[in-house]
């Protein structure tokens, strides 16, 4: 366990999510059980004959935060990027930016990361310029289309924002993206190569053709009348996950340095588990080995017994196979013990985001002792033989919680938040 | 041919729409890269607009010598 003045802390957090354009007004609707799905207004699903047409849609639109030059200029997840890591700097009061063009900001560019991960990055416009480019030829097609399609977009223009000069990177791991890029970080800060990093996910897809990709690799909630049922991890009625948009996002810092110039501490990310199933392209190992492995690293980095875990943050994204997978993997890693939720029933799946959104709740659960219920969870699936909060939000105190995160391809990333 | 009165406030639009600067800065004296910080791709972004706006064609080769404001009004000027 570490000590003060040792380890990784978070000085800085910032999202905006189906449930809310901040980060409170996310954690209230988590709290609530409220669910972030909604009808997509638009004739696509329709035309397309899609099983589904609701997505979890941003609750805050970008074009009511970004000034009308960076909405032209950024791929709708790099708005998204953009909006939580200056939510997440100013709670950090990390000062004025950036570092390399004459801003005093507190932390040396030189010893500042940028590490945010996607699943995808910038479908829509790779999409939208197609279209231009067949419809209307090559002078139509955008000057920046390549650095908005880029999936290290997102980090790359937060990144240029602060003057990160120390590195900026994106990890794309599928639906564990956000959740890699703060174990990729909690690596950089205990290896001492920078002082702060801002970590976390973006993603903003909801096109056509992701929901029919999805749709027809048979992952989609489906035939659902109420969007707002069909997000329902570990429930017996659950089909599928429902898509969604957003991101969180970050600020780790070096205890040391965090303390040295009096930053408020919102939590640890004490330990990190990184793992590959080694399996199947989309299908978790249903005997959770893979995952079990990730959760055991994370314990064994942060110092910390199974019997020191309260709650485990689950990635369950509603799907039949995949919930009950995961609670094998906890139950190998952790015991019957930890009180589980499951934050997609309410945001929905913001696939590289998700991990670092729900990293996010996480810290929030330890810190204030609440862990939010399970939206939709009304009649458990009877292979889940653990402790699932559903209904009311649950107060209890907690020491140390996981937050799991996979992805398709077999990652597994485990965060142990203190 | 349109005359620089009409050329200027049009063009102004076009540069505050690709690079958010603001139109009343863009007076003829000003330097698009040193005075308004426009980069590279957003002069092309303008060179496009400002074709289909005025009915000019701006070559590449002419767009790099289009240093100020007072360049590219003369430019669109005598050609449109």
């Amino acid at each position: 366990m570490s000590a003060a003045g040792q380890g990784v802390v978070v000085t800085g957090m910032g999202a905006t999510t189906p449930l809310g354009g901040d980060v409170q007004s996310t954690w209230d609707g988590l709290l609530a059980g409220r669910s972030g799905a909604r009808p997509i207004e638009d004739d696509w699903p329709a035309r397309f004959e899609l099983p589904v047409d609701f997505a979890s849609q941003l609750a805050v639109e970008p074009s009511e935060i970004l000034k009308r030059v960076e909405l032209r200029r950024l791929d709708r997840s790099e708005q998204v990027a953009i909006i939580a890591a200056r939510q997440a700097w100013e709670h950090a009061d990390l000062g004025d930016y950036p570092a390399t063009d004459g801003g005093s900001p507190k932390v040396d560019g030189l010893r500042l990361a940028v590490i945010i991960g996607t699943g995808i990055g910038g479908a829509t416009t790779l999409l939208g310029q197609d279209d231009l480019l067949e419809q209307q030829g090559l002078r139509k097609v955008a000057v920046l289309t390549i650095p908005m399609l880029m999936p290290n977009g997102p980090a790359a223009h937060v990144g240029l924002e602060f003057g990160a000069a120390a590195g900026i990177h994106a990890p794309v791991s599928a639906c564990a993206s956000g959740a890699e890029a703060i174990a990729w970080g909690w690596r950089m800060l205990q290896a001492n190569e920078v002082d702060v990093v801002v970590a976390g996910g973006a993603e903003a897809c909801i096109a056509p053709i992701t929901l029919a990709g999805f749709c027809q690799a048979r992952t989609m909630a489906h035939d659902w009348d109420d969007p707002a049922a069909a997000s329902r991890p570990f429930d017996a009625k659950r089909n599928g996950f429902v898509l969604g948009e957003g991101a969180g996002m970050v600020v780790l810092e070096r205890a040391e340095f965090a303390e040295a110039r009096g930053a408020t501490i919102h939590g640890r990310i004490a330990g990190i588990g990184t793992s590959a199933d080694a399996y199947h392209i989309t299908a978790p190992d249903p005997e959770g080995t893979g995952q079990s492995r990730a959760i055991a690293a994370a314990l064994r980095t942060a110092g910390l017994e199974p019997s020191d875990i309260g709650h485990v943050n689950c990635h369950a994204t509603s799907t039949p196979v995949g919930d009950v997978a995961e609670t094998v993997a906890v139950r190998k890693a952790i015991g019957d013990h930890p009180v589980l939720t499951a934050p997609k029933g309410s945001l929905g799946h913001l696939l590289g985001a998700a991990g670092a959104v729900e990293a996010i709740a996480t810290i929030l659960a330890v810190k204030e002792g609440q862990i939010p219920p399970t939206a939709n969870l009304t009649d458990l699936d009877g292979d889940v033989e653990l402790d699932v909060v559903s209904g009311e939000a649950r107060k209890v105190q907690l020491d140390a919680a996981i937050n799991d995160s996979f992805g398709f391809g077999g990652h597994n990333v485990s965060l142990c938040v203190m | 041919m349109a005359s620089k009165e009409e050329i200027l406030p049009d063009l102004a639009s076009i540069v505050e729409e690709v690079a958010g600067v603001d139109a009343s800065e863009v007076t003829p004296e000003k330097s698009f890269v040193d005075d308004l910080d426009i980069d590279s791709l957003s002069m092309v972004e303008i060179a496009v607009q400002a074709e289909d706006k005025f009915g000019v064609k701006i070559p590449d080769d002419e767009l790099a010598k289009l240093t100020t404001v007072s360049d590219a009004v003369d430019y669109i000027s005598s050609h449109s």
